[in-house]
This record gives structure tokens, C-alpha cells and sequence, in this order.
């Protein structure tokens, strides 16, 4: 089976930090920052870079769109 | 492979849709308008319908709607969203409306509206969002508030004795004659909100064949006035709402014939 790794860019401004993505993701990649950002909510980031599989789970349940999603097939 | 290896558009698998403009989302943190929103756009974009889409959106938290997706918008005065859809729809054949309504709008002061443009079989689409309390005006009973359920009207919680029954307004308009896709759907987890947009689409495509009202109920979460945490209310919605509120498809003409009524003989 080819091996598939992904990646996902948060846009920091727009994450709300209602914390869905990280509950969808299967892979246990993503987390809420500690930090917050201009608007004071914990953008959710890679915890695990190196677990993401690119699935677009997190990005489909994300109410504000704020996720995008890279997958490279090796 | 390094991560900017992979951030690359070569390898794009899911983006923001193009319908779904630069406004950042007056909703709450974890607001399933949001996710709707997103489907709506994504099944318009599919369809390429982008031109000639006319929503009319309600009184409630998607007043702002027309903000957040780029087709056509009509403001309706509360409730009246199927009225006014009626209007666009009877003058512009060729066009595709939908309305955009919540539980206080539909269930509650628009239900007359609702009921006779389902019955006259209007050619439109129809997506309620069920979240089961009035979400914008600060969490007081709807119609569709569950028995027990705690809310700012009803602090015990909602009482039959007092307050009545849940209305379950879906199953209502699967009944009439003029509706021919009645579902219900959800949007808590990925599999349910691909099946929803999946239902969202089908829905576009009978009202593109103009076979009469399609309706798309989305039972909904309200965390900042069920008080709990976007995840605890999705929790909450699948233990106490999915048991009253059970999800699938009421009504579909493609697969049953539509119920006929003989004229009288003059």
C-alpha cells in the first residue's frame, strides 16, 4: 500500500478555536495552541506533523473554512 | 519529505470553496451554520449554478447569510421566507431559490408560510436548521425544543402540562402532496456531513427539474445557549435529539409515486 502523508495550514486569524477538527481528526494530529490569536481564541495547529495522512476530515468539519489540506502520495 | 514539500498547490486535496466569501462568520465558535454554509456552497459550486441561485434568507443567526455566500440574496421579513421565494420563483422559471430558515422562523411565526408553499408544491429548495432553541435572541424555548430540555423561557425545563409538544415540523411537511425530497440530516461528524451534502445536492438537483418543494432539515447544535462546549453539544444532539429526531429520508418521489388526488368531473 503507498504510503501517504499530508499536511494542514490553519489560518490562524479566521480558527475560532471551537476545537471540532481536533475531535474528527483519526490521526491525533491536530491541537489547540496555547497561544491565542488576535481575537483571543486558541487556533487549533500540527501537534504531529508526522501523523497526518491528509484525510480533509478536520477541514470538512470546520465551521469557518479556515483549514486547508495537502496529501502527497509516496 | 519537509512540510513545505508538501504545502504545495500541486497537492491540494481541500480548500476553502470559491462561493464562500473573505467575511469572517459572525457565528459562534463551532456553529453548524457554518458548516451548512460550506455545504451550500460547495453544492452550488458543483452544480454550477452560481448565476442564477437566489436565496432568501430568515430572521435568526443566518440573517446575515448573504454576507458569507456569493449568489443572489433576498432579505424576508420574519418567517416569510417561502412567501417570498414563491414570488422569485413564480417570476423567474429559469432561476434556482432556495430559503434558509431556522426553527423559530420555520416552525414557529412562519408556519403557515411554510405549510401552504409545501403544499402548492413551490419549486424550491427548503434547508431548516434545527438546533431546537432560539438561537440569536438568547436561548428561549422554540417549537422544537425537546421535553425536559432546559432553556432561558423554560428553567425547569420545557413542561407538556405547560408548554406542549416538540414539533416535528419535517414530518408534517413529508405528508403534503407538493414536496418531493423530505430529509433529515446532520453534520457532527465528516460522514454525516458528506451524506448532507449529499441530500443538499439532490435537493438542488429536483428543484433544477422543477419537481416541486425539496426540503432539507439539518438537525443542528446551539452550544453557547445549550451551554456546553462545541464538542459536548454534539454529544448531547446524538444522545437526546437523534432519539426524537431521527435522521434519513421521509419523503422521496423519485422512489414512490407522488400522491394523486382526482379532480372533480364538472
Amino acid at each position: 500500500m503507498a504510503k501517504v502523508i499530508g499536511a494542514v495550514v490553519v489560518d490562524n486569524e479566521e480558527c475560532k478555536g471551537c476545537g471540532l477538527c481536533v475531535v474528527a481528526c483519526p490521526q491525533d494530529v491536530l491541537s489547540q495552541n496555547k497561544q491565542v490569536n488576535s481575537r483571543g481564541y486558541h487556533y487549533s495547529f500540527m501537534k504531529n506533523p508526522e501523523a497526518c495522512i491528509g484525510c480533509s476530515n478536520c477541514a470538512t468539519v470546520c465551521p469557518d473554512t479556515c483549514i486547508t489540506v495537502y496529501r502527497v502520495k509516496l | 519529505m519537509e512540510l513545505k514539500d508538501i504545502i504545495n498547490p500541486n497537492n491540494l486535496v481541500y480548500e476553502k470553496p470559491k462561493l464562500i466569501t473573505e467575511n469572517t462568520m459572525h457565528y459562534c465558535p463551532g456553529c453548524s451554520h457554518g458548516v451548512i454554509h460550506k455545504l451550500l456552497a460547495e453544492v452550488i459550486e458543483d452544480l454550477g449554478i452560481q448565476d442564477k441561485t437566489i436565496g432568501v434568507s430568515p430572521v435568526g443567526c443566518a440573517v446575515f447569510a448573504y454576507n458569507y455566500l456569493d449568489v443572489d440574496w433576498q432579505e424576508a421579513a420574519h418567517g416569510r421566507a417561502p412567501a417570498v421565494a414563491t414570488g422569485i420563483a413564480r417570476t423567474n422559471p429559469d432561476k434556482v431559490v432556495f430559503t434558509y430558515q431556522g426553527d423559530g422562523d420555520l416552525a414557529s411565526i412562519g408556519t403557515a408560510e411554510i405549510l401552504h408553499a409545501c403544499n402548492r408544491g413551490e419549486n424550491m429548495v427548503v434547508i431548516f436548521v434545527n438546533n431546537g432553541i432560539y438561537g440569536m435572541t438568547g436561548g428561549q424555548m422554540a417549537p422544537t425544543t425537546l421535553i425536559g430540555q432546559v432553556t432561558a423561557t423554560t428553567p425547569n425545563g420545557r413542561d407538556v402540562g405547560r408548554n406542549g409538544y416538540p414539533l416535528k415540523i419535517t414530518e408534517l411537511i413529508a405528508q403534503l402532496p407538493g414536496t418531493s425530497y423530505v430529509t433529515r440530516q446532520s453534520v457532527h461528524t465528516p460522514a454525516t456531513i458528506r451524506k448532507c451534502k449529499k441530500a443538499i445536492a439532490k435537493a438542488f438537483q429536483a428543484a433544477l427539474d422543477k419537481k416541486g418543494t425539496s426540503f432539507v432539515e439539518v438537525v443542528s447544535t446551539c452550544n453557547m445557549n445549550w451551554k456546553m462546549t462545541p464538542v459536548k453539544a454534539n454529544e448531547w444532539m446524538v444522545e437526546n435529539m437523534f432519539p426524537f429526531y431521527v435522521l434519513g429520508d421521509l419523503k422521496d418521489s423519485s422512489k414512490t409515486d407522488p400522491a394523486s388526488y382526482t379532480p372533480l368531473k364538472n
